[in-house]
C-alpha cells in the first residue's frame, strides 16, 4: 500500500515536533526514518499509527485519508521499542491477540499464528511467557504479532536498540528477510545511520521535525543536500573545513590557520557568491601523499587500526582531519605529510550549509 | 559485606530491637498466647487469677450458642456485601481518576478523607444521613417516589446500612492502592493493544484486569480480613448496640460483649480463636486461588 503524507504538522503545546512533512512511500518498500534524538521520527511513526493525530495536513493510505481513523481500524502492525509483549499471555496468545480482536475463529487464528511463528522462527517457543525469552526472541514475537493480521503497513519503532551488537546485525537481516518475504510496506525508525543504510530502500532523514533529504541511502551518502546530511551519514564522519574563497588566486584558504588549499581545476569557484564556504570530504576519499603534492598539509596526531582499516587523525593547524588509509601505510604519530583528495568526491557547501557542488562543475 | 553473627553482634542487635519487641510483646504476642490459653479455661476465678479446670467447654458453649451463629451469619453477609462492592466501586473510581480529568488531585483527596477520619465521627454523620424522618438518604429516595426506610431501626435494613457505611469508608484506601496499581501498568501495552485492534472495552478486559490482578489480589485479601473484624462501625452506628434485635451482631461484637459486658473471658477467647481460624482458612483459599490466577 502506498502511504502519503501531505503538509503534516504536529505540535505538542508550543513545541513543533514535525513540520510540514511531504513524502510518498511506495508500496512494498522499506523506508527508514532516520535522525538524531528528538528530530520527530518517532512522532512521525506514531502519526502513521494513529496514536497521535496531526494538527495539520493529511495522512493518506492508498487513496483513503486516515487522519480521523483510530489505530485499531488502520490495518497496521507495529513493533514497539521495548516490544510491549503482553506479559501475562503466552507467545501463542500474544500472536493470536490481534486475530482474536478481529473475531477470527479460534482454530483459524491458531493456525495463522503458528504459521507466522514459523516464519519468524519461534515455532518452538509458543508455550512460553515473554519473560522467559531472550531479547532477540521477544523481538521475533513482536514482529509475528504485528504481521499476523496481515496489515497493509508495518511500523517498527527503533526495534533493534535494545539488542546487543551481534544480535542487532542478525535481527537486521531477519527484518529485511521477513519484510521481503511478506512484501509489506514497512517504516523503520532508527537513529543509527548504519542500520538505516543497510536495511532500507529509501531513507528519510529528519532534523528538528523537518525533512532534510529523502532518497536511496547511498544517494544520501554520495550526494548530501546539506552539511547536516553529510555529517549524519557515514562513520567516521565527514571532514568539514571552513574556508575563505580567494577568487583571484583560484584558491581556498582555511579560516583557522590560513593554509592555502589547492582545488581541482574543474571546480569553478568564480561563481561562488559567499566569502566563506565549507568544504566536505569523507575520510576514505583522502589519501596520504608527499608534502608538496598534497592539497593540504598536516601533522599526524593519532593512529588507530581497527580490523581492515586504519583510521588516522591529523591536525591541519588547529583543525582535526580524519583519514582512512590502507593499514600497510608506513606512518607514525608526529609525521608531517600531505593529504590528497579524490577530486570528484569533494562537496562544497555555501555559508548556509547547502550543497552547491553541482553548480560549480 | 558478609559478617558472621557473633554473640556480641546478636546482643547488640537485640538491644536495638528491644523497644519495638517489648511493645509488640506486651500488646500483641502476650495477648495472643494468653487468649489461646484462656479459651481453654472452663472454670476460672478472675479475681484471684486461679484456674480450677481446663477443657473444651468454652468451644462447646459457643457452638451451641444461637447468638454466636447469628454473629457468624451476619459477619459472612457483611463480608459478602462489602468486599465485592467495595472492590468494584473503588476500581471504577480509580479508573476515572486515572484518566486526564480536571482537579484530579482534589478528587483523590476527597475520596481519601473518609479513610483517615474517625469511625465515630463518620458514624454520627451517617446516623443523620440514615435518619428515617430527617435523613438525607430518605430525602433523595423521596424524589424517586420511595417511601421512607427505617434504615437504622428496621432489622431488615440495619445490615444494608452497615454495608453502605463500610463500603464508603473503605473506598479511599482501595482507590489509592488501585491507582498505584494502574499507574504501574506500562502505557505501551495500551498502545500495542490499540494497534492490535482492541477497543477500549477489550483493552480493559485483556490488559487492565490481568495486569492489575496482583493489586486486586492484595486488596481482596486485606478487605476480607478487615471485614471479618468489623466492630467499630457497628458500635458507633447503632449507638453501642448490635443493631435492632441483634440484626447487626458481628463476631467481634459478640467477642466484645462476652468479654467486657458479661466478663466471660474464656468464651470470648474461644470465639476469637474460631474467628481467627475462619479468617486463616479464607486467606489460605485466596492464596491458593491467587497463585493460580495472578501470574506474570
Amino acid at each position: 500500500m502506498q502511504v502519503k503524507l501531505i503538509d503534516v504538522t504536529m505540535k505538542f503545546n508550543d513545541v513543533v515536533a514535525v513540520y510540514n512533512l511531504n513524502i510518498t512511500i511506495e508500496s512494498g518498500k522499506l523506508v527508514s526514518l532516520l535522525g538524531p534524538s528528538g528530530c520527530g521520527k518517532s512522532t512521525t511513526l506514531f502519526l502513521l499509527a494513529g496514536l497521535y493525530k496531526p494538527n495539520n495536513g493529511s495522512i493518506i493510505f492508498g487513496d483513503k485519508k486516515v487522519n480521523e481513523i483510530e489505530p485499531e481500524n488502520r490495518e497496521i502492525g507495529m513493533v514497539f521499542q521495548n516490544y510491549a509483549l503482553y506479559p501475562h499471555m503466552s507467545v501463542l496468545k500474544n500472536i493470536m491477540f490481534p486475530l482474536n480482536m478481529q473475531k477470527v475463529p479460534k482454530k483459524e487464528a491458531e493456525k495463522r499464528a503458528k504459521e507466522m511463528a514459523d516464519l519468524v522462527r519461534i515455532g518452538h517457543l509458543l508455550a512460553r511467557k515473554p519473560g522467559q525469552l531472550s531479547g532477540g526472541q521477544q523481538q521475533r514475537v513482536a514482529i509475528a504479532r504485528a504481521l499476523v493480521k496481515q496489515p497493509k503497513l508495518l511500523l517498527l519503532d527503533e526495534p533493534l536498540s535494545n539488542l546487543d551488537a551481534r544480535l542487532r546485525l542478525e535481527m537486521r537481516e531477519e527484518i529485511r528477510r521477513i519484510q521481503q518475504e511478506v512484501g509489506i510496506t514497512t517504516i523503520f525508525v532508527t537513529h543509527d545511520q548504519e542500520e538505516a543504510m543497510s536495511i532500507s530502500d529509501q531513507v528519510l532523514l529528519l532534523n528538528d521535525g523537518q525533512i532534510q533529504q529523502y532518497n536511496h541511502p547511498q544517494y544520501l551518502y554520495n550526494h548530501p543536500i546539506n552539511i547536516f546530511v553529510a555529517k549524519f551519514m557515514g562513520n567516521p564522519p565527514i571532514n568539514i573545513l571552513e574556508t575563505m574563497v580567494d577568487k583571484e588566486a583560484k584558491k581556498l584558504i582555511l579560516t583557522s590557520n590560513e593554509q592555502q588549499m589547492m582545488i581541482p581545476n574543474k571546480l569553478n569557484i568564480q561563481t561562488i557568491q559567499d566569502e566563506k564556504i565549507y568544504l566536505g570530504i569523507r575520510p576514505e576519499e583522502l589519501f596520504i601523499t608527499s608534502l608538496d603534492e598534497g592539497a593540504l598539509q598536516g601533522k599526524i596526531t593519532y593512529v588507530e587500526t581497527i580490523g581492515r582499516d586504519t583510521l588516522i587523525r591529523a591536525a591541519i593547524g588547529d583543525e582535526p582531519l580524519r583519514v582512512i588509509i590502507p593499514p600497510d601505510t608506513k606512518i607514525k604519530i608526529g609525521d608531517l605529510v600531505g593529504f590528497g583528495m579524490k577530486e570528484d568526491r569533494i562537496h562544497i557547501f555555501d555559508s548556509t550549509g547547502r550543497n552547491i557542488s553541482q553548480q560549480l562543475t | 559485606m558478609n559478617v558472621h553473627p557473633t554473640l556480641k553482634s546478636t546482643l547488640k542487635a537485640l538491644l536495638y530491637l528491644s523497644p519495638a519487641l517489648m511493645i509488640i510483646g506486651v500488646f500483641n504476642i502476650y495477648p495472643i498466647i494468653k487468649s489461646f490459653a484462656m479459651s481453654f479455661y472452663s472454670d476460672y476465678d478472675y479475681f484471684n487469677d486461679v484456674v480450677y479446670e481446663r477443657g473444651l467447654d468454652n468451644f462447646i458453649y459457643i457452638m451451641k450458642d444461637a447468638d454466636f451463629w447469628l454473629a457468624m451469619k451476619n459477619t459472612f453477609i457483611f463480608v459478602i456485601g462489602v468486599v465485592p462492592l467495595s472492590i468494584i466501586i473503588s476500581l471504577g473510581i480509580a479508573l476515572l481518576l486515572n484518566t486526564n480529568i480536571y482537579l484530579r488531585g482534589f478528587f483523590r483527596t476527597i475520596f481519601f478523607i473518609p479513610f483517615v477520619t474517625s469511625v465515630v465521627a463518620v458514624s454520627i454523620v451517617w446516623r443523620w444521613v440514615f435518619h428515617t424522618d430527617y435523613g438525607l438518604l430518605n430525602y433523595f429516595l423521596g424524589f424517586f417516589g420511595v417511601d421512607p426506610i427505617s434504615w437504622l431501626t428496621d432489622p431488615a435494613w440495619a445490615m444494608p446500612s452497615l454495608i453502605i457505611l463500610s463500603v464508603w469508608k473503605g473506598l479511599g484506601y482501595n482507590i489509592i492502592i488501585f491507582l498505584a496499581g494502574l499507574q504501574n501498568i506500562n502505557k505501551q501495552y495500551y498502545l500495542a493493544a490499540k494497534v492490535d485492534g482492541a477497543t477500549a472495552f477489550y483493552r480493559f478486559i485483556h490488559i487492565t484486569i490481568p495486569l492489575l490482578s496482583p493489586t486486586t489480589f492484595f486488596i481482596s485479601i486485606v478487605s476480607i480480613i478487615n471485614s471479618f473484624k468489623v466492630f467499630d462501625e457497628v458500635f458507633a452506628l447503632f449507638d453501642r448496640r448490635p443493631g435492632p434485635v441483634n440484626s447487626a451482631l458481628t463476631v467481634v461484637y459478640y467477642i466484645f460483649d462476652k468479654f467486657y459486658v458479661e466478663w466471660e473471658f474464656g468464651i470470648a477467647s474461644a470465639a476469637a480463636y474460631v474467628l481467627f481460624i475462619v479468617i486463616f482458612l479464607f486467606t489460605l483459599i485466596q492464596l491458593y486461588i491467587g497463585k493460580r490466577n495472578v501470574h506474570y
